[in-house]
């Protein structure tokens, strides 16, 4: 068992929820408790399983949001699907002392290790914020000097992720310089009009090429291919450009 | 949603691969046997519409990966990668293989 341990073999675990948090109406944080977590890097992701008593079981994978810690806690942030089989579960009917099984920590290459010290572009399409932030978590909790940038595209103000935590950092320049995209509704006398991320917002918004930022882009497909080219045509090498694509329902099996 | 963006990528096919592979391996470069694209295997595109999970080049379409799981027995097809490259620095317990090979 000890070799199995030093190997850090990803094994399914029981968690424990913590506590609950509302991000948006659609969108709720887990604070889970794991046993013998072997801790993560920012950016990767954990599977949960649920089983049903008649031993029919889903597996999804959930972003953890959380800065990696030693404690044994993670946090993931999980939107409600119209039709989900599990996140209507995660976001409606889970309560705290619940346990769920979990598989993880998973993936090595949509990461952001604090060693790294070069300028950061993250690139969000809706609930694809959930990875960067433990990017941006991990940044502040280590006190990385890091130069992090944030573009963050979604629908509508009501449907953005950690509100008050972005904001908060954001109102410390040196911390993270934060850009929304509002796709259908802008909040009122914004400045640009509400659609998509277009070549003008990258030129203004995001770090110009010639600083060869490393950039983490994440979202639906159709998101992630649109805002790679994006920076691809912008200059970026694209080598240094790291992508995770959720699906349109975000739930896989 | 644009009906020719119906994959996601290799990264979700990572928890799955962890219970063949001891190491990660999204951050392994891929070598596709059809057009030869030399890619990390996060990129792949990944299809989730079938009964298990199928891999294909990003650049060509050739299918790469395909694993199925049917009850007790996973059945792995690795046909269309001539080989994998896993570097061990970019392993997130790197720290811990170095001292396990060490052992």
């Amino acid at each position: 068992m000890e070799g199995t341990a030093v190997l850090g073999r990803v094994m399914w675990r029981t968690a424990k929820v913590l506590g609950l948090h509302d991000e948006t109406a659609t969108a709720r944080t887990l604070m889970l408790s794991v046993r013998d977590w072997p801790g993560h890097v920012a950016g990767q992701h954990v599977d949960v399983r649920l089983t049903a008593p008649d031993g029919y079981s889903a597996v999804r994978s959930y972003s953890i949001a959380s800065a990696p810690s030693t404690a044994g806690r993670i946090e993931i942030t999980v939107e409600r699907l119209p039709n989900g089989e599990v996140s209507p579960y995660l976001t409606q009917q889970v309560m705290v002392d619940d346990e769920l099984e979990v598989r993880g920590p998973i993936g090595g290459w949509f990461v952001w290790r604090p060693e790294q010290t070069g300028p950061i572009q993250l690139v969000a399409g809706g609930s694809g914020i959930v990875p960067l932030m433990a990017m941006i978590r991990s940044r502040v909790s280590t006190g990385s000097t890091a130069p992090f940038r944030l573009l963050y595209s979604v629908r509508e103000p009501g449907a953005i992720f950690y509100r008050d935590e972005l904001r908060s950092l954001s109102d410390q320049r040196d911390l993270l310089i934060v850009t929304y995209a509002y796709t259908r509704v802008t909040p009122k006398d914004w400045p640009r009009p509400a659609g998509r991320i277009d070549p003008e917002l990258i030129e203004n918004d995001t770090w110009p090429s010639h600083l060869r930022p490393s950039s983490h882009v994440c979202g639906p497909t159709s998101f992630v291919e649109y805002a790679t080219d994006l920076l691809i045509a912008a200059g970026h090498d694209r080598s240094r450009i790291r992508t995770e694509r959720f699906g349109a329902t975000g739930e896989r099996k | 949603m644009n009906a020719s963006m119906n994959y996601l990528d290799g990264n979700a096919a990572a928890g799955e691969l962890s219970m063949i592979f001891a190491m990660d391996i999204t951050s392994a470069e891929g070598r596709c046997g059809n057009c030869g694209a030399k890619r990390p295997f996060a990129e792949v595109h990944l299809y989730l519409q079938c009964p298990g999970l199928v891999a294909r080049c990003p650049r060509c379409e050739h299918v790469l990966l395909r694993l199925v799981n049917v009850q007790d027995r996973i059945f792995l097809d690795l046909r269309g990668m001539t080989h994998l490259v896993f570097d061990t620095r970019q392993q997130p317990q790197a720290g811990s293989l170095t001292t396990a090979s060490l052992l």
